[in-house]
């Protein structure tokens, strides 16, 4: 009792426990609480507010990737990318002043009633008012300052020889991705990967700090190509005004170098300008070269004759009954142009006799023809890592009736492309080897596969050669300063299952300079029809023309004394009926 | 004890500060790198867009039509042409 009065005199209270206790209760359950709230913040929204906060100073930005360039092999730019931007809208933001809409759809080069249409539904959230416009009129758009238009970067493929290399390098979309040519065919390669980073940024958009690189963006590779831009022109020119002049419905070329087995030149007419694809119609988009198939005509006759010297049944002099002109199999009749009684192997080449390069054929067993037109790449598509090329169609050797034999002997029942058959022509022009083609740069000497004996390449070389002088078929195809060698080929069309009497595929497949061969080039005119439409009428002006160019800025030695030719005349330069 | 306490304290201090300068420093460096690499970038675009243009002006047809038109220049005849021997080709 004294200690209480003591207390109570010392003018202290004494309160009761309970409250002490309450108050520390009370403590305990807001310190809970505050942990609890901790708990939940941290370990359970701790990735919502995380990202909450980045977003107020972390931002993740695009990272460009270029496309690669695509250049001759002399390093010349053939398609290049340069950006561009593209205007888009959020129609609902978008409320402009008559006079901004006027100015507007004057530097939009539309009409302000296509710029209401396009700005008509407010429901829309992205709208494209144009895209691809040249960096400075975009940048005289955002000067105008409008609310709701925006600009985005993008790229746009400049192709600056045009219609010139159109069919080889083709094109991109307009999400800059290959769709036709070079450009689908080496897609992976030449399209960059576009990256991604995560910077922080400052109150006024600079970027203060990488945090991150998320993908590193990846340039597109640059690729050069095998061809040579100055070959390119040349043989397009060439091919152009000769089938202006010859009013064909088209024509193709294509020039290989025989030491590398790379393509110097492609060109294909009709063609399109790929700058400005606009009414593009089918005709100009096709590739003779490699895509399309034709019958080749009497271009083969060289590789029946190939075959029988192989087989060892006859010589360049062996002569070959061809009298009347004319050869009856099965109710099939064979005509040469100019019959005559009998010619030596060499003239049934020189000469284009289709009834000589029958009855070679029909003395082969049909076996060993499909096996050598099998193995220089006749029915198989060649690796040229491009998108459509042909393999052409080589029936079974099973299949075969006598007369197919005959009439495939001269190039008709087959059918190719004109690279299949320039690229079969190297047997000839390498001693006996088959190059493997390649249409990117490699600069290095290939191997082929050995098809035929050097000596067997070599006959049929010198047999080539009598081919283009006076008498032959070719003459046309001569040059100054270099020794040629060629086949000519007239081939009927083929129409409605049989073939159309007065239209014509004249072509020409050549080499030079004959005591060392470099080039391989061919020809191939589609309908010529202005009066002249053999082979070595038609085309071989046009390799005559080409090869000049093409030796002559290879820096090609002569092997030809330099007189002029003797023009042909009309008696020399034969014709023939396949 | 306190003496001790005062100069860790000091170095604290010290070390906040160049914690700071350095941060500072680094973003600036960063931001002007960052300028460099947008240049770099604008450059390798006109570089892209001069050889573009150096292709157009350069096209072998206008070469040729300049050549032949208003220069009067012509391919010479082969026989004036000498042709110096070059045994190891290109």
């Amino acid at each position: 009792m004294s200690g209480a009065v003591g207390a109570a005199a010392q003018g202290l209270v004494r309160l009761p426990v309970w409250r002490a206790r309450f108050v520390l209760a009370a403590l305990l359950v807001a310190f809970a609480a505050l942990v609890l709230r901790a708990l939940y913040l941290q370990a359970l929204k701790t990735d919502f507010l995380q990202e909450k906060g980045d977003a107020r100073y972390s931002r993740v930005l695009e990272v460009p990737a270029t496309r690669g360039r695509v250049l001759d092999r002399n390093g010349e730019a053939l398609a290049v990318s340069t950006p561009v931007k593209s205007i888009w809208a959020i129609p609902a933001d978008a409320q402009l002043k008559p006079a901004q809409k006027r100015k507007l759809a004057a530097l939009l080069g539309m009409t302000t009633g296509d710029l209401d249409k396009k700005l008509a539904d407010p429901s829309r959230d992205f709208v494209y008012l144009k895209r691809q416009l040249p960096p400075d009129t975009a940048e005289a758009i955002t000067e105008l300052g409008l609310h709701g238009i925006y600009d985005q970067r993008e790229f746009r493929r400049y192709y600056p020889a045009g219609e010139v290399t159109a069919h080889l390098i083709g094109f991109t979309g307009v999400d800059d991705a290959g769709q036709e040519g070079v450009e689908l065919a080496h897609q992976d390669a030449l399209g960059g990967r576009a990256g991604s980073r995560r910077v922080i940024k400052d109150r006024l958009g600079w970027v203060v700090e990488d945090v991150e690189s998320i993908r590193a963006a990846q340039d597109g590779k640059d690729l050069t190509l095998a061809i040579d831009s100055k070959i390119q022109s040349l043989a397009y020119s060439a091919l152009k005004s000769a089938v202006v002049a010859n009013r064909a419905k088209a024509g193709a070329l294509i020039a290989l170098d025989v030491r590398t087995g790379e393509v110097l030149a492609l060109a294909n007419v009709p063609s399109f300008n790929p700058n400005n694809r606009t009414r593009l119609s089918g005709a100009q988009l096709r590739n003779r070269v490699i895509t399309d198939l034709f019958e080749p005509g009497s271009t083969l006759k060289p590789f029946t004759v190939a075959l029988a010297l192989e087989s060892g049944k006859v010589t360049p002099q062996t002569t070959i009954p061809t009298g009347p002109g004319r050869l009856t199999i099965a109710k099939y009749t064979i005509r040469d142009v100019h019959p005559s009684l009998a010619l030596t192997v060499t003239q049934v080449l020189q000469k284009s006799s289709n009834v000589g390069a029958a009855k070679i054929a029909l003395s082969l067993p049909r076996e060993a023809m499909w096996d050598l037109f099998h193995r220089v790449g006749f029915g198989t598509a060649p690796q040229l890592g491009f998108p459509g090329a042909a393999a052409g169609r080589l029936r079974p050797y099973r299949s075969w009736k006598p007369v197919e034999q005959a009439t495939m002997s001269y190039g008709h029942g087959i059918s190719l492309s004109l690279i299949q058959l320039a690229r079969a022509y190297t047997v000839f022009a390498t001693d006996g080897e088959l190059l493997p083609l390649t249409l990117v740069k490699t600069d290095a000497a290939v191997t082929g596969e050995r098809v035929v004996s050097p000596q067997t390449a070599r006959a049929v070389r010198a047999m080539l050669e009598t081919a283009v002088q006076p008498g032959g078929t070719g003459p046309r195809a001569r040059i100054m300063g270099w020794r040629v060698a060629g086949k000519t080929g007239t081939a009927h069309k083929q129409e409605n299952g049989g073939y159309a009497a007065h239209k014509y595929l004249a072509s020409f497949v050549g080499l030079a300079p004959v005591s060392a061969p470099r080039v391989v080039i061919a020809v191939m005119l589609d309908e010529p029809a202005a009066g002249h439409h053999y082979g070595g009428e038609v085309a071989a002006p046009v390799f005559a023309q080409v090869m000049q160019g093409t030796l002559r800025l290879l820096g090609v030695a002569h092997d030809a004394p330099l007189e002029p030719l003797e023009a042909p005349s009309e008696i020399d330069a034969a014709g023939e009926s396949t | 004890m306190a003496k001790l306490n005062l100069l860790l304290l000091a170095v604290l201090v010290a070390c906040a500060l160049g914690l700071v300068t350095s941060q500072h420093k680094g973003r600036k460096l960063f931001s002007e790198l960052e300028r460099e690499r947008e240049r770099a970038r604008e450059l390798d675009i006109e570089y892209g867009r001069l050889q573009l243009e150096a292709s157009t002006w350069g096209l072998h047809s206008r070469v040729e039509w300049i050549a032949a038109g208003t220069l009067g220049l012509r391919t010479p005849d082969p026989r004036r042409v000498r042709l110096i021997g070059r045994d190891t080709p290109r």
